[in-house]
């Protein structure tokens, strides 16, 4: 006789322990990666030009600064969820697998720092300038 | 079957080639006038043009269907016609998307 109950059995017990939560935030950074997206190309294409000058000067108000590192954030988050299924999916032996996905964490998190680390440099070098 | 593989080609394609370029344009950008200049070089060459606008076509079939993974996700559009039908509709629509992004680049400004 099983003693738990049918929920306590579903509840984060799939094969892979931890796939609804993955799912799930799959789906949220979707949703939030579109929107910045689209919030991206209007901005950009509402530019006067895409020279130096006109994207520097954009990029330092926090009104685009704010937005774009919520993208950053929002994408690279994303883009780990997205090539982690990849990885799984593709590439069966253990050791590699998880070698892959090492190296996955590590170049995504490097790519959103020096991401971030450059709007936050063009946002913030008018004040520290002044 | 096309378009679902489709968008782990993709979003596949966009997280690595695409995420490069992204960083790549926010870290000259932060470099300096030459490094950007360096970087418009390249983006505005035929080889640039053509992988811009293979990422563009790639963000829009990815964006298309995954919205339509959503309205698979809460139960609808299993029926063949119309599975199919919002399918093709991703297709065409990322192509349709593409073009009128490229005509504005070219064009509108």
């Amino acid at each position: 006789m099983r003693l738990e109950t049918p929920i306590a059995r579903v509840r984060g017990l799939g094969s892979a322990r931890s796939g609804a939560h993955h799912w799930w935030l799959e789906r949220l950074t979707s949703v939030s990666t579109l929107l910045l997206f689209v919030w991206l190309i209007v901005s950009l294409l509402r530019l006067p030009g895409l020279d130096h000058k006109n994207v520097t000067t954009w990029l330092a108000s926090p009104l685009a600064a704010v937005p774009m590192l919520l993208l950053i954030a929002s994408t690279f988050w994303h883009l780990k969820l997205g090539l982690q299924v990849v990885i799984e999916d593709y590439v069966h032996e253990e050791g590699l697998r998880l070698f892959s996905i090492v190296l996955l964490n590590f170049f995504t998190l490097a790519a959103a720092a020096l991401a971030v680390f450059a709007v936050l440099k063009i946002a913030l070098a008018p004040a520290v300038a002044a | 079957m096309l378009v679902s593989i489709l968008h782990r080609v993709t979003g596949t394609g966009l997280a690595t080639l695409g995420a490069a370029a992204f960083v790549w344009w926010l870290a000259a950008a932060a470099s300096g006038a030459e490094a950007y200049e360096t970087f418009t070089a390249w983006a505005t060459s035929w080889l640039g043009v053509l992988i811009g606008v293979g990422l563009s076509w790639a963000f829009f079939q990815h964006a298309l269907s995954g919205l339509r993974h959503f309205v698979m996700d809460i139960g609808a559009g299993y029926e063949l016609e119309a599975n199919k039908f919002w399918a093709m509709m991703t297709l065409a629509g990322s192509i349709v998307l593409t073009s009128f992004f490229w005509l504005y680049l070219a064009m509108g400004r």
